[in-house]
């Protein structure tokens, strides 16, 4: 991994994965409102369940908590927050104050992520800044935790430590060209990957055989993205609503297989059949489990999956 | 070419409000091509008004008259002695933004109101159907986007697409908007010119953050006018 060669960030994800161990991360939404006993109950039941919790910025372009306040909570819970940053809402400059003091308060992990479109959040007419687009965040998070200096090339007094994430779609189209992106990602300098929640599962595996083949997953660990099925209509809605989303018919029929009061279940055991099937793929480092409003059911799930119990280093 | 769509007439109306002796002055070059400031839509601006007003007990004398080019001293020119002897106690324009603030400043006592909202830099794709291609952003990438550009068909605006929402070749905000960098990738892919976007396009310098002066070679701002 080039990523061994790199500045050690104190991130727990990082020593999991340099470890050689899979891991298992989580999700977090942030409350629409100063409901820190939100964030503090979700966090309950991710902890000691998860190597480290994604928390989102603004996800779907709704304003909520900002995502490193909630990390900061988060980090009071016992949890280690993977901060969630997105190009929509910040100009480098506020970014790059955000991931000054982000790092100084002890946030180790950052995801990078271009963001949905402000058209479909709760405040469609915003400006959009997209100042600079995801894969410039992720050189500009390299660049000042590596060589110490802002975009601007100006030095920084204390470099930020940061183990760098970003995303990964293997769905969009054209699909060719999946991997080229990640390589560019991994280029500018993508520590580790999540991927978006993989239904299809046959396509998925022709996107690692393709990034075994260039070599790429031996430059960055790739967490595949996992998020249990809830009800039917929750499947149908990720296949035709959710851009960027590839449900295949099969997974809706084998819900619709099951009494109506054990979906969800089937949902979860459908979820632990993809995670045994990542433990034994080659190239994928991990998952990252994104249970949406379902963080009370991780702690089974992460049992069922057993993933448990999670590495812990003194 | 500059396009631009007529204001709704409510607002028009409502901005001509209090003013009884109007001069509304059209422009013959893009706004006349993409249907909507031209001589032949200051005609029906102008008596759409005088209807209008005329209903509301508050009739107002409107004129009108098409220039060639509001963006265009030379072309100004041509209403000094309209506006001089006609005493209007406004002027409204229906050029593209460009041109009513050169109107306004050529005339700066008369109130000036804007009859259209400019909306950019389109190609003609059909009669009545402009979309818009170019954000004159001062740093052309289109060599290496296979001639599509992505500051401006693209909704985030990114330089290193596409990005994970590209659904079906269609952009995420709507099946109705192409992704910009899809059309790329198949452009180049077509070429066998892949390798343009393989590599990382580094962040730019916004060079649209201040209002732009551009002096081609060879020439310079006269020395009346430079500050």
């Amino acid at each position: 991994m080039s990523t061994e060669t790199h500045f050690n960030s104190g991130s727990n994800l990082e020593k999991v994965l340099k470890s050689g161990q899979f891991a298992f991360t989580g999700e977090l939404g942030p409350p629409r409102g100063t409901d820190v006993e939100e964030v503090r109950e979700k966090a309950k039941f991710l902890k000691g369940n998860v190597d480290s919790v994604n928390i989102t910025d603004n996800q779907t372009a709704v304003v909520r908590m900002a995502s490193w306040a909630a990390s900061l909570i988060a980090i009071q819970e016992g949890l280690e927050p993977n901060y969630q940053m997105v190009c929509r809402d910040r100009n480098r400059l506020a970014m790059q104050s955000d991931i000054l003091g982000s790092s100084a308060l002890g946030i180790r992990n950052m995801l990078c992520l271009s963001g949905d479109h402000q058209q479909f959040g709760d405040h469609p007419d915003a400006m959009g800044v997209f100042d600079i687009d995801s894969i410039q965040l992720i050189a500009m998070v390299k660049q000042m935790r590596d060589e110490g200096l802002f975009l601007s090339g100006n030095e920084i007094h204390k470099p930020p430590k940061m183990f760098i994430g970003a995303a990964a779609n293997p769905f969009a189209d054209p699909f060719e060209w999946r991997v080229h992106r990640l390589a560019k990602k991994i280029e500018a300098g993508a520590d580790f990957i999540q991927t978006q929640c993989i239904y299809n599962m046959a396509k998925f595996r022709e996107f690692i055989r393709i990034a075994n083949e260039e070599g790429l997953t031996e430059k960055v660990y790739i967490l595949g993205g996992v998020t249990p099925m809830k009800s039917v209509g929750m499947a149908r809605y990720m296949k035709s609503k959710v851009p960027g989303m590839d449900v295949p018919d099969a997974i809706i029929d084998r819900l619709k297989g099951v009494e109506k009061d054990k979906v969800a279940q089937e949902g979860i055991n459908m979820a632990c059949e993809q995670i045994e099937e990542f433990k034994e793929l080659k190239g994928v480092h991990g998952v990252h489990m994104m249970a949406i409003e379902w963080e009370h059911m991780v702690p089974q799930i992460a049992e069922q999956a057993k993933v448990l119990p999670r590495p812990v280093f003194s | 070419m500059i396009v631009a769509q007529r204001k709704p007439f409510a607002e028009i109306k409502d901005m001509l409000q209090g003013y009884n002796k109007v001069l509304n002055v059209g422009c013959g070059t893009c706004v006349s091509v993409c249907l909507a400031g031209g001589e032949k839509e200051v005609a029906v601006l102008n008596t759409e008004l005088e209807m209008a007003r005329r209903l509301d007990d508050a009739p107002i004398d409107i004129q009108g008259h098409t220039i060639e080019r509001q963006c265009d001293r030379e072309y100004l020119a041509e209403l000094d002695d309209i506006i001089e002897e006609g005493k209007f106690d406004a002027l409204m324009s229906m050029a593209c933004g460009v041109g009513i603030q050169f109107l306004a400043e050529r005339y700066p006592k008369i109130p000036t109101f804007p009859a259209v909202d400019t909306s950019g830099l389109a190609v003609n794709q059909a009669v009545g159907w402009y979309e818009e291609r170019c954000r004159s952003c001062s740093q052309c990438i289109l060599g290496s986007t296979g001639g599509i550009c992505p500051i401006t068909m693209c909704a985030k605006g990114l330089l290193n697409g596409p990005c994970g929402g590209t659904n079906k070749g269609s952009c995420e905000i709507s099946s109705e908007q192409p992704c910009a960098w899809f059309r790329i990738w198949e452009r180049l892919s077509g070429q066998g010119r892949l390798d343009a976007i393989k590599k990382i396009n580094t962040t730019r310098g916004w060079k649209n953050q201040t209002p732009r002066n551009l002096i081609q070679p060879g020439y310079r701002k006269p020395e009346k006018m430079a500050k």
